[in-house]
């Protein structure tokens, strides 16, 4: 990649953080607290999406 | 007491008729700004243009959604917007697809790429829709991985250590997967009540999967 391109991403990825850190600081403040069970809501189709790549991946390996 | 009821049940329906119209708004414009960039990716495709596009059209789609869209998503002028940061991306996106189409299995890479982040982001906003579950718990949680997988990319850009590209690929999968389920909870729920903001959150949440899943598959499918 040209070394001015790069420089050029690398500025605009702070400027992204700079930008997200007062919505990052405010959700870790303000998320309201998980009930039971929440967090297995939230587990079972990120665990499925993991389970979907490794079947794309066995697919493109054969 | 009757009045008091009535006040009520209107201001409950008033609200559930925003939320719908959220909803339906943001997936008609969410439909149009991925076929505009399909056809924008096309386009690059088609001219051939070289992979530093990529980059270039990245970094003016980044500014103008840091510094334009938010001053622009509650008048007209922000469809105007999300259609250029949309098209933007795509065209940079055909750059990256012409060098994956090259590749021994490229095609079929690239097909699976595309469908496999079709089946998550539909797989996943179909939960967060019927289930009406409030995934606000999960935004700190989401932000704090957004910002660890930007400090990641940020260093992995002068490391380039392919094995650290892997994993910052695999993260950001899961990190935009629990994004889409937090937009569309916070969309059912009044948290996000601008369509055009919430498209593009869903837009990048899709861009990102996209990318990740082919860079996956890429590394994983050469031998």
């Amino acid at each position: 990649m040209n070394i001015w391109l790069q420089i050029g991403m690398a500025v605009t990825i702070v400027l992204m953080l700079v930008f997200m850190y007062p919505a990052a600081k405010h959700w870790l403040n303000n998320s309201p607290k998980a009930n039971k069970g929440d967090w297995k809501a939230v587990f079972i189709p990120l665990a499925l999406v993991v389970a979907f790549v490794a079947f794309l991946i066995l697919l493109v390996r054969h | 007491m009757n009045t008091a009821f009535e006040k009520t049940v209107s201001r409950s329906s008033q609200q559930a008729f925003a939320t719908n119209k959220v909803i339906k708004n943001t997936y008609l414009l969410l439909s149009a700004t991925l076929v505009f960039s399909g056809l924008m990716a096309m386009l690059s495709l088609y001219l051939a243009v070289p992979l530093w596009t990529y980059t270039a059209s990245l970094i003016v789609a980044m500014l103008l959604g840091m510094f334009v869209l938010p001053r622009t998503a509650e008048s007209s002028a922000g469809l105007g917007v999300i259609f250029a940061i949309t098209g933007l991306m795509g065209f940079g996106l055909g750059a990256v697809i012409s060098l994956y189409l090259q590749l021994p299995n490229g095609p079929q890479t690239v097909a699976l790429a595309l469908g496999g982040t079709g089946i998550i982001f539909l797989g996943l906003s179909g939960y967060a829709l019927s289930s009406r579950r409030d995934f606000s718990f999960m935004g700190g949680f989401i932000f704090a991985g957004m910002m660890v997988m930007m400090v990641a990319v940020l260093a992995n850009l002068f490391l380039q250590i392919p094995a650290f590209q892997l994993a910052i690929a695999a993260g950001f999968i899961l990190v935009m997967s629990g994004f889409i389920l937090f937009q569309t909870s916070q969309m059912i729920h009044g948290g996000e009540t601008n369509y055009i903001h919430a498209t593009y959150g869903l837009y990048l949440s899709i861009f990102n999967i996209f990318i990740s899943l082919l860079q996956i598959l890429g590394i994983f499918g050469d031998d």
